[in-house]
């Protein structure tokens, strides 16, 4: 087994085992932070491993979101096959803003993500009747329960996130080593020496954009199903900046990196918070200093300086 | 035994705006064979050759590839038919390792094993005399190895028609000794079109040179007859 492999399996192994150690306030972060950090795996996906800028990926996350809460709300349905329909929306959606958006390139692409994530984030709200937009609706207790595992119960809910983050995360793994991993890198690099190497770069960006959002849609429909919320808010533009900064911190282009951006920041705010109402001022400073003296993120200088294994 | 035409282009053409670029080109160019592509700057020359590849659209005109109309082939499927393209302002992938970049030229052919890949890489780098260097980062290469690097990628896609733009530009003499050898190799089994300024390299490679000015094939003929050629020595020295 390689080095890297070995690496990320240890991890997992780690963050099971805490689940035993951490007090109950902890270890339901850690829940919440490993579902957030799938969402910034996929972000990553995009930005860290192809290049490619998005500022819109909280609609992403919430048509995972909505397709789940939605089909449970209005249809009734059981906690695994909404999961299913969340997963299905996202690849649909994700796939036709892909067509759209890689008309593209630069800041273009970012202003047009940005804006057909601020029209899901209106139609939330338009549909105000099936949506209970701002508001937003609550997934009950009853129906959060898979194959006789309730979700709400803290330990199932940590290993559920877990099991989520696992997949992913040795997902990644596979694909920065898999032959179309290194072209999206390839493409990242100099898209045009990709291109005249006979890849077809606008195939592998649309790949990555579908992949990119059908993690972020995961991550959406598992955090209804969850934390048991689903609302308006995980489709404003705050959540869209939230894994770039998570990226950005942990290290765009490592596979771990979103994970320790999104545990950096989830605890930058929790510690900052406790002491002063100015969390915010906190976070802005220490991205400062990030970009002055650390701008490959945190796992970029570790690969850089000790690790140059790390995928 | 009438040699087989692997590419030909009629009447192509380019222009911006008001530029003619390149102006109604008939190119015949025989499998096999080394051709060299000269003139002036600002002949059209790298404009030519961007068509050929796909990195530019056509404004007018037809270009046959292995008895293939690709006018309108995007470039990555004209390349996966053979057409390798070496850029004339180094194009490589900077932040990854020499040997990153030449295993993403490699591994479209071969797949994704990892050992093969690997053996095929250091190969390649060994043939363009580039292996001790296979770990650095590619930008932090001298220019000269970069265009090494350059031709090593050209060759990793076994094309059976290698385009190089100015390849020898930035290499020292001993290194553009070691590159005439090379592509004398390569020649064997891969038609060559090759654009140089260095008359030498032209001389020493070409089995027929095709002269451009202003965007128009003004002679084409073995070497001796363009060195004889009045209209040719007009067009260089300004006459």
């Amino acid at each position: 087994m390689s080095r890297a492999l070995t690496f990320h399996i240890g991890a997992i192994i780690v963050l099971a085992v805490l689940q035993f150690i951490l007090p109950v306030y902890h270890s339901g972060n850690l829940a919440r932070i490993m579902v957030l950090a799938v969402y910034a795996m996929g972000y990553n996906v995009m930005f860290g491993y192809t290049g490619l800028l998005s500022l819109g990926h909280a609609m992403f996350f919430a048509v995972g979101m909505y397709g789940a809460g939605l089909s449970i709300r209005l249809f009734d349905m059981a906690a695994a096959p909404a999961f299913g329909i969340g997963i299905i929306a996202s690849i649909l959606f994700s796939l036709g803003v892909g067509l759209l958006a890689l008309r593209t390139i630069g800041v273009a692409f970012m202003i047009v993500t940005l804006m057909f994530s601020q029209a899901i984030y209106l139609l939330i709200l338009y549909f105000n009747p099936l949506t209970r937009g701002d508001e937003g609706f609550v997934i009950p207790q009853a129906v959060r329960q898979v194959a006789g595992f309730d979700l709400s119960d803290p330990t199932t809910r940590y290993f559920a996130a877990l099991l989520l983050f696992a997949i992913a995360l040795l997902g990644m793994v596979w694909l920065v080593r898999s032959r179309t991993g290194r072209v999206l890198v390839a493409i990242r690099e100099n898209e045009e020496r990709a291109r005249m190497l006979g890849y077809d770069s606008w195939a592998h960006k649309l790949f990555a954009v579908v992949l990119s959002g059908t993690m972020a849609g995961a991550a959406g429909a598992a955090y209804g199903l969850l934390f048991g919320s689903v609302g308006a808010s995980f489709a404003e533009v705050p959540f869209s900046i939230l894994p770039l900064l998570y990226v950005l911190l942990g290290g765009p282009g490592t596979v771990i990196g979103p994970f320790v951006g999104t545990l950096f920041m989830f605890y930058l705010r929790d510690i900052s918070s406790s002491f002063t109402d100015a969390h915010l001022l906190v976070a802005g400073i220490v991205l400062v200093l990030l970009t002055m003296y650390a701008r490959r993120g945190i796992m970029g200088v570790v690969r850089e300086r000790w690790a140059k294994w790390l995928p | 035994m009438a040699a087989v035409i692997l590419l030909s282009t009629r009447g192509l053409s380019r222009h911006f705006g008001g530029l003619r670029a390149v102006e109604n080109v008939d190119f015949d160019l025989p499998e096999g064979e080394i051709r060299a592509l000269i003139g002036p700057n600002g002949a059209g020359k790298t404009t030519f050759v961007s068509m050929l590849c796909g990195r530019i659209p056509a404004s007018n005109g037809q270009i046959t590839f292995a008895g293939r109309d690709v006018t309108r082939m995007p470039a990555h499927k004209r390349v996966q038919m053979g057409i390798a393209y070496t850029f004339q302002i180094t194009s490589i992938f900077d932040a990854l390792s020499v040997r990153e970049n030449v295993e993403l030229s490699v591994q479209r052919c071969l797949g994704a094993d990892r050992g093969q890949l690997a053996a095929a890489s250091d190969a390649l780098l060994e043939r363009v005399g580039l292996l001790d260097r296979a770990e650095q980062v590619a930008a932090d290469m001298a220019y000269g190895h970069q265009r090494l690097l350059e031709i090593a990628m050209g060759l990793g896609q076994r094309p059976r028609l290698l385009i190089l733009d100015e390849p020898t530009q930035g290499l020292s003499d001993g290194e553009i000794a070691d590159f005439i050898r090379l592509i004398r190799e390569v020649a064997r089994d891969t038609t060559v079109l090759l654009i140089e300024h260095n008359i030498d390299v032209v001389m020493a490679l070409a089995q027929k040179i095709t002269v451009m000015n202003f965007g128009a094939i003004i002679a084409e003929g073995t070497p001796e007859e363009i060195h004889a050629n009045e209209v040719v020595q007009a067009a260089y020295l300004g006459g």
